[in-house]
């Protein structure tokens, strides 16, 4: 009985004390806090992410198309002197570059007259028209933008109705273009939408007060205040596109290889050392471009 | 750091006629769907005053203000910036700088572009530009705090920006929305008499908009008190506080006593139990029936000296380190009074104590009688 009271007031005096030392020292209560979810996170996503890096420098045996665990730079070695590897990276960097900036043009008239000029409920109805299109599949969407841009779809259906010729674009990099165009625009009209948005009504006021016409306030105080947004659209435009190799697959052509395809050829041979190698490019040029935008100020609060 | 030299002026505002008055607003009025924000208002601020608009939150400073500016169109009535008749001249056309309430400095800017803002838009470049924005930052004494952002200067600081953002376009009138808002006490107090001196020192018609009567006093040369859209009345400020005209501007500008009687002569009015009190014949002008008489608490000694004298009981009493106030129980009503606190030792009564008080009929004022007093 005795024995009992005492490891009760040993138990509550160990509470007591753990508690004072949580109270002194607050960075401890947080990094209990945050220990599991941390360490999920390091495990799960940074732990896949060594090991593609690690089995990059693996080979495969040739004959038995078993992973050969010793190290070499020959997957690297092989995409460096291959010209078709830095084909395949040119198109979908170029092609990433391309739809960001599409993307970044349509969607920032979009999104200032969104956040700007329109009435409350005209913004209602234009946020569910951009965001609609995410309530369905991603390749229910392709598969849309296949059958438009097909040789018998309703795109050319139209143009001859006009008594135009067929576009060609089924199967072609313009196509590719389009479709990655469409299906990432709503990615960049929310954060641009939301960096417009925030802007103080009486910035605007002071530039007109110190004579700025509307255009002159657009440039040098709007797009600005609104460069943070495109920035972050275009993180997921650029990112978003550099790692796809569905569209690719659905409506380019032949010559229409992204490095995401190759990969996932590699992956099925199988040669997952190779695979790995290749898929190491994308992650470095994304981290290269995050580099160029810190290096912009584009992620300084202003 | 006086500056001795004024602004240069353009040379079409210096070939007005002097006395052209710098802003005229004729029966201006400014409807909100159904809110009227201003209310048939005229007015005119001369050239080179300090000029303050004072009121209550809602009664249309801030859309008069707005309307001067080019950032709201008078519903009806015409604006007139010197001779120039000027509606529907957009802001960036009116020879007009605004101090915003919360700033609006640019965040994304340095404090140097911040204020070669305006004179990049005019087409000042090089050393001119960099010489006049340095001048400028050096009047607001924040030379050397070119190259930082907005949002590495305090508010006070900000507020000195936003100051030289708007005076180094050399308006004709600067704008001012409670400039001072958004600061603490004793940064008011001294933002105010750095304000008026460099108003002082520009020689640029300033208007300042504020709900603070202590503000526009210190401040103005001018003040125009609005009520509900309208002027109340306008004057300098010792004419609103020593002569006011309204019951309004009376109780907006301090405490005042008010007794009300029946004029009985050229410079005299009896009260409701039949004593005849003094007071000054040209505020009285002539009138006749019911009238307030009202009486400034410092006015009013508490001993027998003045002409005019009433008994009382004080009630309670305030100290309040400069002076003490006490609430004096009378015939006609509670009395406030104030008592400098100008001699050492004790404070002289205490509630319950019988008090003689007494005035001097010039310190006095009329107002139209009220229904309830205010
Ligand atoms: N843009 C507007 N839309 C509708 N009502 C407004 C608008 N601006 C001001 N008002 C109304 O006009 C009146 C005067 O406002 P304001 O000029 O801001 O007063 P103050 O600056 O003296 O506090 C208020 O009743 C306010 O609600
Ligand atoms: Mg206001």
């Amino acid at each position: 009985m005795t024995q009992l009271v005492e490891a009760g007031a040993s138990l509550r005096s160990a509470r007591l004390r753990l508690s004072a030392a949580l109270w002194r020292r607050p960075w401890l209560k947080l990094a209990l806090l945050l220990a599991a979810p941390v360490l999920v996170f390091a495990v799960v996503y940074l732990g896949a992410l060594a090991s593609l890096f690690v089995s990059a420098f693996w080979q495969i045996d040739s004959f038995t198309a078993a992973v050969v665990h010793k190290w070499t730079l020959d997957n690297f070695r092989t995409l460096w002197h291959d010209h078709t590897y830095w084909r395949i990276t040119g198109r979908t960097i170029g092609l990433a570059a391309a739809v960001t900036v599409t993307d970044a043009v349509l969607a920032f008239p979009l999104a200032y007259f969104m956040a700007r000029i329109a009435p409350p409920r005209w913004r209602a109805l234009l946020f569910v028209a951009v965001l609609l299109p995410l309530w369905s599949s991603y390749l229910v969407r392709i598969y849309a933008w296949r059958t438009i841009l097909a040789k018998n779809g309703a795109l050319n259906w139209v143009l001859n109705g006009i008594g135009l010729p067929d576009a060609g674009l089924a199967y072609t990099n313009t196509a590719m273009w389009i479709v990655f165009s469409y299906v990432w625009l709503p990615f960049m009209v929310l954060p641009v939408y939301a960096a417009l948005e925030r802007i103080p009504d009486n910035y605007l006021e002071a530039s007109q007060d110190l004579g700025a016409k509307g255009s002159r306030t657009l440039r040098s105080v709007i797009l600005p205040l609104a460069i943070p947004g495109i920035v972050a659209g275009s993180i997921f435009t650029f990112s978003l596109t550099l790692g796809d190799f569905i569209t690719p697959a659905l409506v380019g052509g032949a010559g229409s290889s992204f490095i995401g395809n190759i990969v996932e050829d590699k992956v099925g041979q199988p040669d997952i050392p190779f695979a790995a190698a290749f898929a190491t490019v994308p992650v470095v040029v994304m981290g290269i471009y995050l580099l160029i935008a810190r290096r912009l100020g584009a992620f300084e609060a202003v | 750091m006086a500056v001795e030299e004024r602004i240069e002026q353009s040379p079409e505002r210096a070939a007005e006629p002097s006395g052209t008055p710098d802003v005229r607003l004729e029966r201006v009025t400014k409807r909100f769907d159904d809110v009227v924000a201003v209310d048939d208002l005229s007015l005119e601020i001369e050239r080179g005053s300090f000029f303050a608009l004072l009121g209550p939150s809602g009664c249309g400073k801030t859309t008069t203000l707005r309307m001067i500016g080019g950032f709201e169109e008078p519903s009806a009535g015409v604006i007139y910036l010197g001779d120039h008749e000027v509606s529907g001249t957009p802001p960036y056309k009116r020879d007009v700088n605004t101090v915003f309430q919360s700033y609006a400095l640019f965040p994304h800017l340095s404090i140097f572009e911040n204020v070669a803002f305006g004179l990049r838009r005019k087409g000042t470049r090089g050393g001119n530009l960099k010489g006049k924005v340095e001048e400028m930052l050096d009047l607001v004494q924040l030379s050397g705090y070119g190259r930082r952002k907005p949002r590495q200067l305090s508010g006070g600081q900000q507020q000195r920006v936003a100051l030289a953002r708007a005076l180094v376009n050399s308006p004709r009138v600067l704008l001012l929305d409670e400039p001072l808002g958004a600061l603490d006490l004793k940064l008011r107090k001294e933002m105010q008499l750095f304000i008026k001196r460099l108003q002082h020192d520009v020689g640029i018609t300033f208007i300042h908009v504020t709900h603070d009567q202590e503000e526009a006093m210190t401040m103005a040369d001018r003040i125009a008190v609005m009520n509900r859209g309208k002027i109340e009345q306008l004057g300098g400020p010792d004419d609103l506080y020593e002569r006011p005209q309204t019951a309004f501007v009376a109780g907006f500008l301090g405490i005042s006593n008010l007794l009300t009687g029946e004029v009985s002569g050229r410079d005299t009015v009896r009260l409701g139990d039949g004593t005849t009190i003094r007071v000054r014949a040209d505020a009285l002008d002539g009138r006749s029936g019911r009238v307030a008489v009202g009486i400034r608490p410092e006015k009013i000694r508490p001993d027998d000296q003045d002409p005019n004298a009433l008994q009382g009981v004080v009630r309670e009493r305030a100290y309040i380190g400069v002076s003490t106030q006490y609430i004096v129980e009378t015939r006609y009503g509670n009395v406030t009074v104030v008592v400098l606190n100008d001699r050492p030792g004790s404070i002289p009564h205490s509630p319950g104590d019988h008090l003689t008080l007494s005035w001097d009929p010039e310190a006095t004022f009329i107002l139209d009688p009220m229904e309830e007093p205010a």
